[in-house]
């Protein structure tokens, strides 16, 4: 069973035609990773999942992504959409409040008010993310006084909280250190089993340890995909070869 | 020739130069100022009416009619202002015809001189809608010139505020109107109070435009279809008529009070601003 299903998908800045007739499946509830240099395209096709390419101006997309069947360039409402595909970014970014307020803000901005059930999804939210025990005893302290891989963990429970389907991770570990990576790879290690991940890396060697599937890009094209074994041990074509051997990227 | 060291010492110099320069005639102004008139500021002073016939010198009712026309000029500006900046940063479309129309038509409005807005107040306002004399009709007159500073900067501390957590926010499904009131608003919230009170430096500080429209009765207003007079066009009234000592004095008073509530003014906006570059983001 797929959670998208991207058909002909191309995806142009302007006159830059950044993704070229993309077809990828991403299947439910397993961790996808997409690979490739710098400007292959990667980071923009997971954009176009849950369309926040729709924030810049001049982009212009052709073809379909389907999600759960339905057409999210159609006939989706752009704003559900998203409270089901939640993001998480390159850099932390917390909002300039306190932690529980963050975890909080997506559900409130859904128009949930009650504080003991707010109460309880930020609770579970943060077990979720496995920042409980860090900040249980300082949720209404600024967001800002947490070190970079607690605000990580901090924007994946804002993600979590608003219980999505899929959780889209654009490098969430680029910005971190070696042992705040590690706690997040660990803690996508649970996430898998109740979301469909779809993580853009630079790291090949996360992508061979978290992901069941995996995706190569090139020049905004999809060169290769399939389970992340084969693509590391056995890719079919070179030029995958060629990135995951450090030829270049 | 000289060498390469004597030339660091020379233009090192002239710059110390121009620092002192300009240090040195905003202390003496002050100092002149306030050294003749702090000795005819007491109690009464501030609080005293005042009568042409000279019975009475207060400044009271000049200082009642600059705060209701403060917050008359705010209470229009700053909504019409914030809400312009929000529009043209949030919802217009970089670039578009209209953004256009409306950053060309900010930055004529702040280039023209104070006098002449006090013209189109006294036609428009005054005259035309038959507002006559009165706080309100200085008031919309100081508004539509206070409108640039609140609008650009409000745009600025708007646009400070990180693309991060638009993309978060709206990722996480909030609307537009939920990110821009709960999240950009209160992270752009100093920069605004900050534009805020630059705009009252400005009302303050403007004779022209006021007296024009405002009219220069110089008693305490009953509401704000009556005349008043600000304490700068009080200040400007009283430089027209000095003939005695007395005056001389009256008029280095007024202009001390002027000048210490403009350097709190300016505190304020520094103190504001300290707290803009410390905000956390």
């Amino acid at each position: 069973m797929n959670t998208f299903d991207i058909k002909n998908l191309d995806l142009f800045y302007g006159d830059n035609h950044a993704l070229k007739s993309i077809n990828l499946a991403i299947p439910h509830k397993q961790v996808t990773a997409f690979i490739g240099p710098s400007g292959c395209g990667k980071s923009t096709l997971l954009r176009t999942l849950n369309r926040m390419n729709d924030l810049i101006a001049g982009v212009t997309i052709k073809g379909s992504v389907k999600f759960d069947d339905a057409d999210i360039y159609a006939d989706v409402d752009v704003r559900k959409l998203r409270t089901r595909c939640g993001m998480v970014f390159q850099k932390p970014n917390p909002f300039p409040m306190s932690i529980w307020e963050n975890v909080a803000f997506g559900q409130k901005a859904q128009g949930l008010t009650d504080k003991k059930q707010l109460d309880a999804i930020v609770e579970e939210a943060l077990r979720s993310a496995a920042l409980w025990d860090e900040v249980k005893d300082r949720l209404h302290t600024h967001a800002f006084g947490l070190s970079g891989g607690q605000q990580q963990r901090l924007c994946i429970a804002r993600t979590i909280a608003m219980k999505p389907d899929v959780i889209l991770m654009d490098e969430p570990t680029s910005a971190l250190d070696p042992i705040a990576t590690a706690k997040i790879e660990s803690l996508m290690e649970n996430l898998r089993k109740e979301f469909t991940v779809v993580i853009v890396t630079h790291s090949m060697s996360q992508a061979k340890r978290i992901a069941d599937k995996t995706a190569f890009f090139l020049m905004g094209e999809l060169i290769e995909h399939g389970e992340t074994q084969q693509i590391f041990n056995e890719p079919n074509d070179s030029r995958t070869r060629g990135y995951i051997s450090g030829d270049f990227g | 020739m000289l060498s390469r060291n004597q030339k660091d010492l020379v233009l090192n110099g002239l710059i110390w130069l121009s620092a002192i320069f300009t240090v040195f005639f905003l202390l003496w102004i002050v100092f002149y100022i306030v050294s003749n008139g702090i000795a005819y500021v007491d109690w009464a002073f501030i609080t005293d009416n005042y009568s042409r016939t000279g019975d009475e010198v207060g400044i009271w009712p000049m200082i009642v009619s600059t705060i209701y026309m403060v917050a008359l000029s705010l209470a229009i500006a700053a909504p019409i202002g914030v809400m312009t900046a929000i529009y043209l940063t949030e919802y217009a479309k970089a670039g578009s015809a209209l953004v256009k129309v409306i950053r060309f038509c900010t930055e004529s409005l702040a280039g023209i001189p104070s006098i002449i807005y006090g013209l189109f107040g006294l036609t428009f306002f005054v005259g035309v809608l038959g507002l006559g004399f009165s706080i309100l009709a200085g008031a919309l007159t100081l508004a539509i010139l206070i409108l640039p500073v609140i609008i650009r900067t409000s745009e600025e501390a708007i646009i400070a505020v990180p693309l991060a957590y638009r993309e978060a926010s709206y990722g996480l499904g909030a609307s537009r109107l939920y990110t821009i009131v709960r999240l950009i608003l209160p992270a752009a919230m100093p920069g605004i109070a900050t534009a805020l009170v630059l705009s009252i430096g400005r009302i303050i500080g403007e004779s022209a435009p006021v007296f024009l429209t405002a009219g220069m009765v110089a008693s305490i207003p009953g509401s704000i279809f009556d005349s008043g007079r600000t304490l700068t066009v009080h200040l400007y009234m009283l430089t027209t008529e000095l003939y005695t000592q007395h005056d001389w004095n009256m008029a280095f008073a007024t202009a001390t009070v002027l000048i210490v509530l403009v350097l709190m003014i300016n505190l304020i906006t520094k103190l504001i601003s300290s707290r803009f570059n410390k905000a956390s983001y």
